[in-house]
């Protein structure tokens, strides 16, 4: 709207349009910077002080939130002082302007600045090529970490999506749903390193010898069917599905939560027409159930795909990675932490990217057409 | 007729339920098993799994037989009225009256321990909460180095490593709902130049493995300083968080009455006196969904307090990783440890379930 009244006044608006412009800029950078700026001084003081803790924590929460949001009001106060028109103009970015900056300062600009140091040496200084790429594509521990990552994906999705979606069905015709979905459920809100605690004790193994007794669940099961039992984290290539049970435990609650939803959506008569037809229950849940919920479940078995290409933490806890259960995020924290290789951390973490490239197409093609109107 | 559907609907009834029912205990029993060794003494946990707080049948030592010198332990001995070689006692020895014979240890100890098998009852060893003080407590350790300077090392005190969880967490849940709150109200609300594709960055970035930034963003830590302070660590919770966090909380202000904020314009009102005086109260569901989102995120989250935090600010999950690296067969501090990591977000978790779920279905594309 404005721009037309801009352009009929000549030179004089092409200058008004820059100041404008300009002005957005800094409005944008303003409360971001300056909030940092200040923040930033006080915790280094709070970082190399000797106050007792609880003084520091209390600080710099208060400090912290309070902090952003005098910014905002601040900024608003100040915008607010100028002439009509340029209020209207600067407005949108004060509120938009910090989160626009800090999702390019850590998520948009990095990913041009990791291709950048993907094609440089460990210390990003001298340029080699695509010698990371070579080490990321061909390399005997990159390879391994592929075939764990792709175990991970389809074995820990299919059994976290397939557990996930018999218990939502299951649990739909019981009088006790809402108690067994908790449960199952719960284990989300649990860190992947407390998971890692809980499960390395159901596999932990003592060996054998006289007075020896296992303490590990699932050791103690093993020598109750008579079998012997064994050091199941360091037995490749198993160890790796012992890991995923863990990745299974966690994200079936996810699966069927969302599955759940999805099939208290399906009309009754839908289902009630299908079994006066003589349907039965299971051809009732894979005609009309199962295509039904498509939608959903493609979009719980993307985000648990992507979930499983990006772990870490489990593995991390669980066995470093070491016999055999190496994945590409542990391999790309070893890089860059362990080994100090910033240029394959970074050919690494592109490859990671690359793999979720049909994610974001699709996320963006999904949401162009929910909203043309924009 | 009606007597055998009725027979029918119970029986699949119990199949249904009896099979959710045994999952429910697998999911159960790791946690159960790691809560119920928390409680136990650190040598019981060793020497017997946690099951055997339940009762179960024991051999209890009743009695220990020293054999004399005049015994030749090469031949067949005479003990409690049976005769058994020394081979046969290693493997032990049932006496008729269900007693048992074991030879303890090799061939020069000459002991035999007599056990007989007892009924014993529920937690027939006392629980204890020690494991839980000596895992919030940690020990202060002293030593000397080569150059004769004193270091004192923290030892693995979840206590403090809880309190610089919620240094981290709350300002890591509040800053990233606040700035995503006014982009999102810019986003669907006003209008300027660049918003759609401003708006479509968001969407691209939403799945965006944050690796991607840790490389880049640690230079720019080291160069400014950052590393291992909270605002460090909250500005990257709050930068991975934004997208989704500006995403969902757009949905859901986009939904909003429009002619009541009309309303609201005609009036006389200005933008920042909609926003936090309409915007934000209708959107408290939204907020509250994504809050506990990503308070849970950042307080299980291990990676991102790994690269940034590290050492000097200890969290809890940072903290449990370590007593697991260092002591990895500590079970009672482990145990107890893993449990305190759980507590808040279980608390959390199970007083707004329902804005949590709410978030789920919303988003599930978080990078």
């Amino acid at each position: 709207m404005q721009k037309s009244q801009d352009k009929s006044s000549g030179n004089a608006g092409i200058l008004a349009g820059l100041v404008v412009a300009l002005g957005r800029i800094l409005i944008s950078f303003f409360v971001p910077v300056i909030t940092f700026l200040v923040l930033w001084q006080v915790f280094i003081f709070l970082r190399d002080s000797s106050a007792p803790q609880i003084v520091i924590v209390l600080v710099a929460i208060i400090w912290g939130v309070a902090g952003v949001a005098i910014l905002y009001v601040v900024s608003n106060w100040f915008v607010e002082q100028l002439p009509d028109p340029w209020t209207r103009r600067l407005q949108p970015f004060v509120y938009i302007g910090p989160a626009v900056v800090i999702m390019g300062w850590y998520l948009a600009i990095p990913v041009l600045r990791t291709l950048v140091l993907s094609f440089k040496d460990e210390i990003g200084v001298k340029w080699i090529g695509f010698d990371n790429y070579i080490f990321a594509f061909t390399d005997r521990i990159m390879l391994e970490t592929f075939r764990n990552n792709l175990l991970w994906m389809i074995v820990g999705t299919s059994f976290s999506v397939g557990l996930g979606l018999l218990i939502a069905v299951l649990s739909d015709r019981t009088r006790f749903e809402s108690i067994y979905k908790a449960i199952i459920f719960t284990p989300m809100a649990i860190s992947f390193v407390g998971a890692g605690v809980i499960w390395k004790f159901v596999y932990t193994y003592k060996g054998e010898g006289v007075g020896i007794e296992e303490i590990g669940l699932l050791n103690a099961v093993v020598l109750a069917l008579g079998g012997q039992s064994q050091p199941w984290l360091s037995l490749p290539p198993w160890n790796n599905l012992f890991l995923i049970v863990i990745m299974v435990w966690l994200q079936t609650g996810y699966a069927m939560v969302v599955t759940s939803s999805a099939i208290k959506g399906i009309p009754l008569e839908l289902l009630e027409a299908a079994r006066i037809d003589g349907a039965t229950e299971v051809q009732a849940f894979f005609r009309i159930t199962i295509p039904y919920i498509k939608g959903t479940l493609i979009t719980v078995i993307t985000t648990i795909v992507i979930f499983s290409l990006k772990l870490f933490d489990i593995v991390r806890v669980m066995t470093g990675g070491n016999n055999g259960t190496n994945v590409i995020a542990n391999e790309f924290y070893l890089q860059r932490f362990t080994y100090g290789n910033t240029g394959r951390a970074s050919a690494i973490a592109i490859v990671l990217l690359i793999a979720v490239i049909p994610v974001i197409v699709n996320n963006l093609r999904e949401f162009n057409k929910e909203r043309r109107a924009f | 007729m009606a007597a055998s559907y009725k027979n029918q609907k119970l029986r699949s009834s119990l199949g249904v339920n009896g099979t959710l029912i045994l999952i429910c205990f697998i999911w159960i029993l790791p946690t159960l098993g790691v809560f119920i060794t928390s409680l136990r003494n650190s040598q019981d946990i060793f020497s017997s799994g946690w099951w055997t707080v339940l009762p179960h049948k024991e051999n209890i030592q009743t009695q220990e037989i020293i054999l004399d010198a005049s015994v030749n332990i090469d031949e067949p001995m005479q003990i409690e009225g049976i005769t058994a070689t020394f081979e046969e006692l290693r493997q032990s020895v049932t006496l008729p009256d269900g007693r048992m014979l074991t030879w303890y240890g090799n061939k020069r100890t000459r002991t035999i321990i007599v056990t007989e098998e007892h009924w014993v009852g529920f937690f027939s060893k006392p629980l204890t909460l020690d494991n839980y003080i000596d895992v919030l407590t940690g020990k202060e350790i002293r030593f000397t180095d080569a150059g004769g300077n004193e270091i004192i090392r923290k030892g693995n005190s979840l206590g403090s490593a809880f309190l610089n969880s919620i240094a981290v967490a709350v300002p890591a849940t509040i800053i990233p709902i606040l700035i995503a709150a006014f982009a999102a109200f810019g986003f669907s609300w006003l209008s300027f130049p660049g918003r759609g594709l401003i708006f479509t960055m968001v969407v691209a970035i939403l799945v965006v493995p944050l690796q991607i930034s840790l490389v880049p963003i640690l230079q720019d830590y080291t160069k400014l300083n950052l590393n291992g302070t909270f605002l460090g660590i909250w500005l990257a919770h709050t930068g991975f968080g934004l997208p989704l966090a500006t995403y969902l909380l757009f949905n859901y202000m986009s939904t909003l009455p429009r002619d009541l904020l009309e309303a609201a314009y005609m009036d006389g009102a200005s933008n920042f006196t909609i926003f936090t005086k309409l915007i934000l109260p209708l959107s408290v569901p939204a907020l509250a969904s994504f809050a506990i989102f990503q308070f849970l995120w950042v307080w299980n989250d291990y990676l991102i307090a790994l690269v940034f935090l590290g050492d000097k600010n200890r969290v809890v999950t940072y903290a449990l990783a370590s007593i697991v690296g260092e002591k990895g067969q500590d079970w009672h501090l482990l145990t107890s440890g893993a449990f305190v990591s759980m507590l808040l977000p279980l608390a959390v978790f199970f007083a707004l379930q329902r804005f949590f779920v709410r978030g789920l279905l919303a988003g599930s594309v978080k990078g």
